[in-house]
């Protein structure tokens, strides 16, 4: 049960921004932003930096809707997304991706982790500094929801098709919830 | 040395925000709403929030910038010493210090907030919405500062800094200046 009084059987982050609508609108804009917005990483990719740190913060419930939205994202390749939650550095990607979920693996754990020598390989495979600064941002956005979400114990459902549905629509953006379900 | 270019006159946090402002637009709004919004928590106590929170993660820039904010909005500088030695132990209210407790347990891990410490909160007389809030604030101080530290951002050693930069955030909170920030540049030499 959460710690505080949400929503009956609505699940997640859902529950909490319908709880504080003040705070959680600006919080589905940032993710918006980041995860939809204009930039040189796809919208799968940026999905799949979301799931990874979710995974490393054991966040069942983000880790499982970023890859549902995720797979939906990459279509045809979806099966990247559970190689990544497999083992990284054996999955079918980049050597750029795998130098940006390697920097956002250490933000997961601090920011101090990150090293100049993280950096010097994800340039050297070609990652521009903004694909560098979004990938150290969504990586510490994703460890603030991920706090978020189980600091307040939300529900988390257990059944694959209800991520299933979530991946379908987080795929097509993130719009403040207006119904509650 | 930053490891993207930001600008020299804004150090820390402040040339990540600059650096891609459409970002920062709604993490600003966020701060603001949190930080300075209407609340039964006061602007003080919810920077003692950001400040264990930053300090607890090492991130020395926010750790300091946010202190300075207490301090000037307490108007003393006992209490930011006394919570970053012992929570139980400082100046501050049994409500305080459960929220504190609880924001320390969210800077490890949301799963590591217990359902004996949230009861503790609310038996000193916490709301559901300052829980919440404690929760959001240091969730968000997670996210700060591993964005600050993750990019390698300047942080300034003068003391002098921080007491500035203490009081823009009491008199402007987080609303990016109409202006910008060039005015700055000068300040800084």
């Amino acid at each position: 049960m959460a710690h505080i009084k949400l929503e009956e059987e609505v699940p997640g982050i859902r529950s909490l921004v319908l709880f504080r609508p003040e705070t959680g609108q600006y919080l589905y804009e940032l993710v918006q932003i980041l995860l939809r917005g204009e930039s040189t990483l796809s919208e799968a990719e940026r999905e799949l930096i979301a799931t990874y740190v979710s995974q490393r913060n054991e966040c069942i419930f983000c880790r499982d809707s970023h890859a549902a939205a995720s797979k939906c994202l990459y279509g045809d390749e979806k099966s990247i997304v559970d190689e990544v939650l497999h083992d990284m550095n054996e999955a079918g990607l980049s050597e750029k991706m795998k130098t940006l979920l390697t920097i956002a693996g250490k933000v997961q754990v601090s920011g101090k982790e990150v090293s100049d020598e993280d950096i010097a390989t994800a340039r050297n495979n070609d990652a521009t500094d903004r694909e560098i600064h979004d990938t150290v941002l969504i990586a510490a956005t994703f460890s603030m929801f991920n706090r978020y979400v189980d600091g307040l114990a939300t529900l988390t459902p257990t059944d694959p098709a209800v991520y299933e549905e979530m991946g379908k629509r987080m795929a097509g953006g993130y719009s403040f919830p207006q119904q509650t379900k | 040395m930053p490891y993207i270019p930001l600008e020299d006159h804004l150090p820390g946090i402040t040339g990540l925000l600059e650096y891609r402002v459409d970002t920062a637009a709604p993490i600003r709004a966020l701060t603001q709403c949190l930080l300075r919004g209407p609340s039964t928590l006061t602007e003080g106590e919810r920077e003692l929030i950001a400040t264990i929170v930053s300090h607890r993660n090492e991130c020395k820039f926010c750790s300091y910038a946010h202190t300075a904010a207490a301090n000037t909005l307490l108007e003393e500088e006992n209490t930011t010493a006394e919570i970053t030695k012992d929570i139980t132990t400082a100046s501050v209210s049994d409500k305080m210090k459960a929220l504190l407790i609880i924001a320390s347990q969210v800077q490890v891990s949301g799963k590591n907030v217990t359902g004996e410490s949230v009861q503790q909160a609310k038996d000193a007389g916490a709301t559901d919405i300052e829980i919440h809030d404690t929760v959001l604030i240091a969730a968000l101080f997670c996210l700060y500062n591993r964005y600050v530290d993750g990019l390698a951002t300047v942080t300034p050693v003068d003391p002098g800094f921080y007491k500035g930069l203490g009081q823009r955030l009491k008199e402007h909170g987080y609303n990016r200046l109409p202006q910008g920030y060039d005015h700055l540049k000068k300040t800084n030499l």
